[in-house]
């Protein structure tokens, strides 16, 4: 990394601030996503670590402003990407925004392509539509993006039943990557692999990323893909960011009870245990929170307080911020004490 | 390693058809649907070149032959004014394939686009598009036409349109009810994510992914059609004596099928295996026009 890019990576890419996102369906107000702050810097990727229903998906769906239209609403916040707001574009400019500049892979490569075109016409639409070029220069450019992604070119004709499954996550990642885009939004891109084919497709990603140069937001259940290829990690639980810092300083000093709860519930392979160690309880109905702190009634070390008032983010260290009120407090005690 | 070589050379035989060229061979693959598409070409010859092909003209009245059993001159028999049913049936074929084909033209355009919308935008749009064809459904599809007919007037064209209106709501349906199975697909939602804007999503991914369908139920219409036209012209609202026209030779032969029943069975004949043509023919494109059969 030379100057120039550290410079550079001081300005942020995106920063969400104070995203509210509901759901207003036919029994209730889903609250999707409270008050949610983010930022990405340039090159940096993001690891989004929650149960399923946390609001991962959703808080990505809700940056491409692609959430269903009928139910969906992004009540509050902002979303500044390359210092302009996104929530206040029109749809045709987000139209030039998506895909062009922040791009999608999603979760399953079976359903994901089209299955009555051929992948090169797949690629070639998503360069078309950003780009002016010819039919055939299209063509071409999706042949190679189709061996940059480890694709044989003779096989750009073929439809997508063809190829197996961890070549039609390349596909889609070659579709992702095709106009160069300043972001990457991966959806659990390697949920639906078998884990030799996720251990290939992460390894391409990675490759492509500093090729690109691309800011991503990777979406994961899996804290190993985490430790992997994140800088940051967000966690998120019951649509609020319960903790975010750097990479090293989750996995040596997590916080927040929840995030404990998670890697005490990953099993060790030295350990000889019957059961795994999980968190109590289940993910609450997010159309009725729990007052207070959303994680109270399963926090080992929850005072009556907790259900009374909800949580402040507080920053323990620089760029570790925590939403726990006993946890947070009492590190911020030591960590003064330290200091 | 040859194996792969010729793996490699049967993909590049492959790219150099194009995408007609392409359809063309798999359905070569379907000797059913060539032999409906042979069928359908033979008729639309005959209807395109009847003045040279018919061994008399359709009007052509011969009092002293009436109620002829089939013979050397008149190859299928003549009719209760003497005309030759041959000769009528090849004329009538002109008729036939248009009121066949250009109803379900303006049943598919109307139709498909009512309920590419309807299955597409869904809520509020949905609701109305579909309830009033479900209005329009409620009514006997045969009553409907004959209601639309009688206030257009008769005439070729007015009957084409009233068959046309008449089956409207069914390919709504039909088309709605793929177009809200493809919508919910994830590769809508990425064609979303990249940018496609929603005119190119319904013309580039959800039409072609629900055309199977869309083209049974089209080539099944085209039959229906032409009976329903010969429906409208038995009761005096579309084809006009002495224009010739299947379904009315059909409906005409009707009160004398005990004494003569070659004036029916030909004209029944005939509408039956155009029918059947065309649905071997349906079948067969919808399998050419799916990837997945490709070998």
């Amino acid at each position: 990394m030379d100057n120039i890019n550290k410079i550079t990576r001081n300005e942020k890419l995106l920063e969400i601030n104070n995203l509210t996102i509901q759901y207003e369906t036919d029994s209730g107000t889903v609250h999707a996503v409270e008050n949610l702050n983010l930022n990405l810097g340039y090159g940096e990727t993001l690891g989004f670590v929650g149960e399923t229903g946390a609001g991962k998906t959703t808080t990505a769906l809700g940056i491409l402003r692609l959430l269903p239209a009928a139910v969906g609403e992004i009540k509050s916040g902002q979303i500044m990407f390359e210092g302009e707001d996104l929530l206040k574009k029109s749809e045709a400019e987000m139209r030039a925004v998506r895909g062009a500049k922040i791009a999608m892979i999603f979760q399953d490569p079976m359903t994901s392509l089209n299955p009555v075109m051929t992948v090169d016409q797949q690629i070639a639409e998503m360069i078309k539509l950003h780009k002016k070029v010819s039919d055939s220069e299209a063509s071409k450019l999706a042949g190679d993006m189709l061996e940059l992604v480890g694709i044989r070119r003779e096989r750009m004709h073929d439809y997508p039943h063809q190829f197996s499954g961890g070549m039609k996550q390349r596909v889609v990642i070659a579709i992702a990557l095709a106009c160069d885009p300043m972001m990457l939004i991966a959806d659990e891109p390697t949920t639906a692999l078998d884990v030799t084919i996720q251990a290939q497709v992460l390894e391409l990603m990675k490759k492509l990323k500093d090729t690109f140069d691309t800011s991503m937001i990777l979406i994961t259940h899996d804290l190993g893909i985490v430790a992997d290829i994140c800088d940051k990690v967000a966690i998120m639980y019951a649509g609020r960011v319960v903790e975010y810092a750097g990479k090293r300083e989750l996995f040596t000093s997590p916080t927040h009870p929840y995030t404990i709860g998670l890697f005490n519930s990953v099993p060790d392979i030295d350990d000889d245990i019957e059961r795994l160690n999980v968190i109590p309880g289940l993910m609450p109905d997010p159309m009725d929170l729990p007052t207070g702190c959303t994680f109270h009634p399963r926090c080992v070390h929850a005072i009556p307080e907790c259900a009374e008032r909800k949580p402040e983010t507080v920053e323990t260290s620089p760029g570790h911020f925590v939403a726990c009120s006993v946890l947070a407090a009492k590190k911020l005690e030591m960590g003064g004490d330290e200091r | 390693m040859s194996v792969k070589t010729k793996t490699n050379g049967a993909s590049s035989n492959r790219k150099q058809r194009s995408g007609l060229a392409e359809v063309m061979f798999r359905l070569k693959k379907s000797p059913l649907a060539m032999f409906g598409l042979g069928i359908i070409a033979l008729i639309v010859f005959f209807a395109i070149f009847a003045d040279v092909v018919a061994p008399y003209k359709f009007y052509a009245q011969d009092l002293d032959h009436m109620f002829e059993t089939p013979s050397r001159a008149h190859l299928l028999g003549t009719d209760e004014f003497g005309r030759d049913i041959l000769s009528r049936l090849i004329y009538g074929a002109r008729v036939s394939l248009q009121v066949g084909f250009i109803a379900v033209s303006i049943a598919l355009i109307a139709g498909g686009t009512l309920g590419a919308a309807a299955g597409y935008y869904g809520g509020k749009t949905d609701n109305i598009i579909m309830r009033v064809m479900d209005v329009l459904l409620a009514i006997p599809q045969t009553l409907l036409a004959i209601a639309i007919a009688a206030s257009l007037g008769p005439g070729l064209l007015n009957l084409m349109i009233a068959v046309g209106i008449s089956a409207t709501p069914r390919y709504a349906r039909i088309v709605r009810s793929s177009v809200l199975s493809i919508r919910g697909m994830e590769f809508i939602e990425a064609a979303h994510a990249v940018g496609s804007s929603d005119f190119r999503i319904i013309m580039k991914h959800i039409i072609p992914n629900s055309m199977a369908p869309i083209i049974v139920q089209s080539t099944l219409g085209v039959a229906s059609a032409i009976l329903n036209a010969a429906g409208l012209s038995f009761i005096g609202l579309g084809i006009q004596p002495p224009n010739p026209e299947w379904g009315a030779m059909l409906s005409g032969g009707r009160q004398y099928i005990r004494d003569y029943p070659h004036l029916t069975l030909y004209p029944g004949l005939t509408i039956m295996t155009t029918i059947l043509a065309l649905n071997f023919l349906g079948d067969g494109l919808r399998d050419a026009l799916d990837p997945k059969q490709r070998r």
